[in-house]
């Protein structure tokens, strides 16, 4: 196969057929002139299974050409043979950094195409969620950028305070990673007893460890060098290529879903958007560091909230939500309900809704689109990875080859999330 | 800064666009433009430009299939673009149907350089040709691979899974398999 | 391996060569740095501070299959992947084992369709099999140390496979 021979670890110079690549490379890779190595898909620095085909002239790259795919798994489809509450499980998988984002964004397309209504309570709880699971992605992606660009001690700092939140996690939904926690209709269960005090506690320490990791690198001659003015992005080429998230705010272009499309409870709450000015890799730093700051007030603020919340933590309606254990000994209505709900499931009108949320990387959608019945006839998630892989062929251009794994680590990308 | 009011994007284009738009769909506060294939370029840069409208960011192009039952609808397959206005804060779906034979669209790369993965997403996985794209090769399956797996007549393409009632039957064909 | 018989006057240890070797290429095994998915994530847990996979002689990845003993299959291997997984275990060096993490890795998991591999176990010889989606680190360690003992029980004549 001419696959295997272009994916090899160890024979880095490419050496398939030009012919097809015609368009992306320069003329002078056709005539030999520049060369074409290969990156990838095993590389300890492309987070993941990230291919890339770098077309270079000496140590500069004339073009970069990503080829994804490695990782793609048919979720979409696969969720179109499940019914819609059998879905959830399998999103958790697609962005595997933030999870519950993904949950949120499916359950929320089923809400809206239901019209299902979830009580105050829940939304709280979900926002709390929300936050911990963008603490948890940008925990991990600062021990990897960091890990890349030579700093390996922040990656040890990272993974520490990461653990607290696994710990809280798997308080919540017995799973470290992938809970499956947010339902349609609400959460799996209400928060258990030991997991407030744990908040409360990771609340008061983790502040101070932010400090720290900005101790270490914000005015770090090193980090500085190697990240101030690498991988610009003007806000108006960031806009036309679809990037989000913190790689376009970083850009100076104030745009953030959960302020300017409040969904859930954050409405409630005041928080700032971190911006840029440079749209460069230092600044992109910068704004997921002052977000990881925001995520902690807004918590704070979200569990002032919970205590007023009215309702509880999903919704009543039994048409889509499970009735309780305890109710399944005494009422007939609620064993039918329940046996109806794990069986067939709930059906959706023959319709189709758009949602969007801000995810850690940016904004994911979920197109939803049912047929009246179980199931939905398509699913399909706009995952800001996807969007930003393919925008590394502009970023990277005329750029060292060493600054390519700064670049690729700075707009955060998961695989899982691109390739789905 | 003065921004100027903002136009109605469905009146705004049957003013302009008479016999473009072929249904008006509202779904939960969610409007749906289903217009005609070949004029998406002319809307598309219409509604990117047009003062009031502004719609200068492309969230999405998400592929319907409405394979097996398609026949009350234009074609077997739609394609949905979601666009969303920064300025005014509203996003808007267009909509078009593609017909079963040679499936094909004109690509809007050239409006919204984000829509070059998500096309060919779309060319990969649904195989609607996007006529213009500048790399029209496969995204995310092998090269070599036959047909287009997110078609509704695509099988899942799965095992059967092994439990006690249906071991029997199972080995039975596994054994059948190895001659 | 004798090695209290080393607090005596003695100063000598007695043992086969088989049992040397075994317990020199457990104590040294050199994962290949290979993740593919989610529990590449928890295979980053694992090295990190909390679990510390240091203590039992595994915190050197190598990203280089020629340098590497042991591959962690961590993660969904897809029919694209799995030609690049097979000839990255082609190009490990002799003796090599495999961990097949998760159950992605093991049975194709959760992913029962066309685009993945319903284990790994369809392309490359596997060792120990690792439950989970993803696997606890403790899980993953527990994986390790059945590796380690399998390793120290291997006779003479299977060394040239």
């Amino acid at each position: 196969m001419a696959n295997m021979a272009m994916t090899t670890a160890a024979q880095n110079e490419w050496q398939g057929d030009l012919s097809e690549l015609k368009g992306l490379v320069s003329e002078r890779a056709l005539t030999g002139e520049t060369m074409m190595l290969n990156m990838g898909p095993h590389h300890p620095s492309t987070h993941g299974v990230l291919r890339l085909l770098l077309e270079l002239d000496g140590e500069e790259i004339v073009s970069c050409i990503p080829d994804v795919g490695y990782l793609h798994t048919g979720i979409e489809k696969n969720i179109e043979a499940k019914t819609y509450e059998k879905g959830v499980t399998l999103t958790d998988r697609m962005d595997y950094l933030a999870p519950m984002s993904n949950n949120m964004v499916f359950c929320m397309a089923i809400e809206k195409l239901t019209d299902l209504d979830v009580p105050e309570r829940a939304q709280v709880i979900r926002t709390i969620c929300l936050e911990l699971t963008r603490l948890n992605s940008h925990l991990v992606w600062l021990g990897t950028h960091a890990i890349d660009m030579g700093a390996m001690s922040v990656f040890l700092y990272c993974f520490r305070e990461r653990e607290m939140i696994l710990d809280m996690f798997e308080m919540l939904s017995g799973q470290r990673m992938m809970g499956s926690y947010i339902r349609p209709g609400g959460v799996w269960r209400d928060l258990p007893q030991e997991f407030l005090p744990a908040l409360e506690t990771f609340l008061n320490y983790f502040p101070a460890k932010i400090d720290d990791y900005e101790r270490l690198l914000t005015n770090n001659p090193v980090w500085i060098d190697r990240t101030q003015g690498i991988g610009v992005i003007e806000p108006d080429v960031a806009l036309a290529y679809g990037i989000t998230g913190p790689s376009l705010r970083a850009s100076g272009v104030n745009w953030d879903i959960r302020k300017t499309s409040p969904y859930l409870t954050y409405g409630h709450y005041s928080f700032d958007v971190p911006l840029g000015e440079h749209g460069d890799v230092y600044d992109r730093y910068i704004v997921r560091v002052r977000e990881m700051r925001e995520s902690v007030s807004i918590i704070r603020q979200a569990l002032k909230h919970l205590t007023q919340a009215s309702g509880g933590f999903r919704s009543n309606n039994r048409k889509f939500v499970p009735p309780p254990r305890s109710e399944l000994g005494q009422s007939m209505e609620a064993v039918i309900h329940h046996f109806k709900l794990w069986t067939e499931g709930f059906s959706a009108p023959d319709a189709e809704v758009y949602m969007a949320i801000e995810s850690p990387r940016g904004e994911i959608g979920c197109y939803l689109h049912g047929t009246g019945g179980n199931k939905p006839r398509r699913v399909h998630f706009k995952t800001p990875s996807l969007i930003h892989i393919s925008a590394l062929s502009m970023i990277t251009k005329n750029h060292f080859i060493a600054d390519v794994v700064a670049i690729i680590g700075s707009v955060d990308i998961v695989l899982g999330d691109c390739d789905r | 800064m003065n921004i100027a009011q903002a136009l109605d994007p469905v009146v705004t284009l049957k003013t302009y666009f008479p016999d473009v738009i072929q249904e008006v769909i509202e779904f939960r506060d969610e409007v749906t433009i289903v217009i005609d294939s070949e004029q998406i370029v002319r809307v598309m840069q219409f509604l990117r430009d047009t003062t009031g409208l502004i719609y200068n960011f492309l969230s999405d192009i998400s592929a319907v299939d409405y394979y097996p039952d398609y026949g009350h609808r234009p074609g077997r397959f739609a394609v949905a673009y979601h666009l969303y206005s920064l300025l005014y804060n509203r996003r808007l779906r267009i909509k078009a149907y593609v017909q079963e034979e040679s499936p094909s669209l004109p690509t809007i790369i050239q409006i919204w350089p984000a829509a070059n993965w998500l096309e060919r997403e779309i060319m990969d996985m649904m195989g609607i040709i996007f006529e213009g794209h500048p790399d029209p090769r496969r995204l995310l399956m092998p090269d070599d691979w036959n047909g287009h797996p997110h078609r509704r007549d695509y099988p899942l393409g799965y095992e059967t899974i092994q439990f006690s009632f249906n071991v029997e039957e199972i080995m039975k064909h596994k054994v059948k398999g190895q001659k | 391996m004798g090695v209290t018989q080393k607090l005596g006057n003695l100063g000598v240890v007695t043992t086969t060569l088989e049992t040397a070797i075994n317990w020199a290429r457990t104590g040294a095994t050199w994962p290949l740095l290979f993740g593919l998915a989610c529990c590449a994530i928890e295979y980053m847990s694992t090295q990190a501070s909390n679990y510390d996979l240091a203590r039992f002689g595994m915190e050197l990845n190598r990203a280089s299959p020629r340098q590497a003993d042991l591959m962690i299959v961590a993660g969904r291997v897809t029919r694209k992947m799995a030609p690049v997984v097979r000839q990255l275990y082609d190009q490990m060096a002799d003796p090599k084992w495999v961990i097949a993490m998760g159950d992605c890795a093991s049975s194709g998991g959760v992913y029962n369709n066309y685009a993945v591999v319903q284990g790994v176990d369809e392309i490359l010889p596997v060792d120990v099999y690792i439950a989970g989606c993803p696997p606890r680190p403790e899980q993953l360690m527990h994986g390790i140390l059945t590796l380690h003992e399998k390793i120290r029980g291997e006779r003479i004549n299977e060394w040239a496979k």
